[in-house]
């Protein structure tokens, strides 16, 4: 049973229906979270890696992932602190594209990023059009604090997912937990069932 | 480990820190403790079961009565503004937590401690603070801790009973406004600053940094420009997102 908070009437900004998951509310802004420096590598020294159980890793430089077919992207994203911001448009490259071709058994990944962050998903999470590696947002380049020059981009799942300042995709046949998973988020991150933390 | 589950939380307490912050002493069922630098979500249910929930840190140490949370007022935020001037002493709410494990610091993890607080940033660094002094720890810890003025220093003289103990030093700044004969800085937490006042990165500080974003950004590439190794660096970073 809920305790009543006397007095209470909230702002009931609550979107247009189906769009805000259970115990989010909207912003216009778009809040920082990351848990040390930002780190600032220059894009000379940039590179993409699909590495781990796969035939043959794969790599890109900067100049050469610009070059892939990219998409533009309109989602609504959605932070585990409880903010959710409708109708963002992003401009990235599709994972689809980085893994066409590629021969793996693996069924997770985790991605890889400057300044140490990881973070792990079902590869069917990051397939079929789920997944970008984003370049762009709202027409300009990433901001160095939103994961300059590239993050990846799962918005069906929490937002720490969506990992900044990402460097690679390493293919797994077993899952591992990454930086936040180890530390009490939830390993899946599915927003509309509040996957929040462990056990939820 | 179990699901974290929304406990009911009877404020016992609830006392002005500043005309726009206020601290919250609760008394929460089944609460199992926390380390310093966690935070809880807080959640309020209007009379027709309308509910809106936010993060905040807690401000006691595990040694204290409590929780302790200390809330900055938002004045186009949705929760904040009811818990710093409507609730009050007796009221109930509901918590979820503690919740966080990587902006932490327990005494088991010893010294030197750097703790760098912009404005409200000052709360979760405060906790560890005050656990470093209570828990009986002898890690050398100073805070360095922004503020506009005076007047928005949170927890001043507390701070002040702190800073004599061996040990732990705190160093402020005020950014807008110093009064008459101010010896402390007077100026944006910068490069400069830091080489003058924190821990040389010769000495691996494990270090806090906590504020709002500008800060946190600033504050935190500075530290890594003047070498200090980027994995000792933990930052907690939060803005007005209620609008």
């Amino acid at each position: 049973m809920s305790v009543f908070s006397r007095g209470f009437r909230g702002r009931r900004q609550e979107g247009p229906p189906g769009r805000v998951p259970p115990g989010q509310y909207l912003v216009d802004d778009f809040p920082v979270l990351s848990a040390g420096p930002t780190p600032e590598t220059p894009v000379e020294e940039w590179t993409f890696t699909i590495t781990g159980d796969v035939d043959a890793p794969r790599q890109w430089s900067w100049e050469e992932f610009l070059a892939l077919p990219s998409e533009t992207i309109t989602t609504d994203i959605h932070c585990v602190t409880r903010w959710s911001k409708l109708d963002t448009v992003w401009e990235g490259v599709s994972v689809d594209t980085l893994l066409e071709g590629v021969d793996t058994s693996a069924e997770y990944v985790l991605a890889f990023c400057d300044g140490g962050y990881t973070t792990n998903l079902p590869l069917e999470d990051v397939t079929d059009g789920k997944a970008w590696v984003a370049v762009s947002y709202d027409g300009e380049p990433l901001e160095a604090e939103h994961g300059a020059p590239a993050r990846l981009l799962v918005p069906h799942l929490y937002l720490w997912k969506s990992a900044k300042w990402i460097r690679g995709l390493q293919l797994l046949a077993e899952d591992e937990s990454g930086f936040w998973e180890a530390l009490g988020y939830h390993d899946r991150g599915d927003p509309w069932q509040e996957q929040r933390h462990w056990g939820d | 480990m179990g699901r974290l589950s929304w406990q009911p939380a009877t404020v016992t307490d609830a006392f002005a820190e500043t005309p726009q912050v206020r601290t919250l002493e609760l008394d929460v069922t089944g609460w199992t403790g926390h380390l310093p630098g966690q935070h809880v979500d807080v959640r309020l249910t209007a009379d027709d079961g309308y509910q809106a929930a936010r993060s905040y840190s807690i401000a006691s140490a595990p040694e204290e009565k409590g929780p302790r949370l200390t809330v900055e007022r938002i004045d186009a935020g949705e929760v904040s503004p009811y818990l710093v001037d409507e609730l009050r002493t007796g009221d109930r709410i509901e918590v979820r937590g503690p919740i966080g494990g990587f902006f932490v610091w327990h005494a088991g993890l010893g010294g030197p401690v750097l703790l760098l607080a912009g404005g409200a940033g000052i709360v979760p660094l405060a906790a560890m603070l005050r656990h470093r002094v209570a828990s009986g720890s002898d890690a050398a810890v100073r805070l360095i801790y922004s503020s506009r003025s005076l007047g928005e220093v949170i927890y001043r003289e507390e701070l002040d009973r702190l800073a004599t103990h061996e040990g732990v030093d705190v160093v402020h700044t005020l950014t807008r406004e110093q009064p008459a004969g101010w010896r402390g800085f007077g100026r944006r937490v910068d490069r400069e600053l830091l080489a003058e006042a924190a821990w040389p990165a010769s000495s691996s500080p494990l270090t806090y940094v906590c504020g709002p974003t500008a800060f946190v950004e600033k504050v935190a590439g500075s530290l890594v420009q003047l070498g200090y190794d980027p994995r000792t660096i933990r930052t907690e970073r939060f803005g007005p997102t209620g609008r």
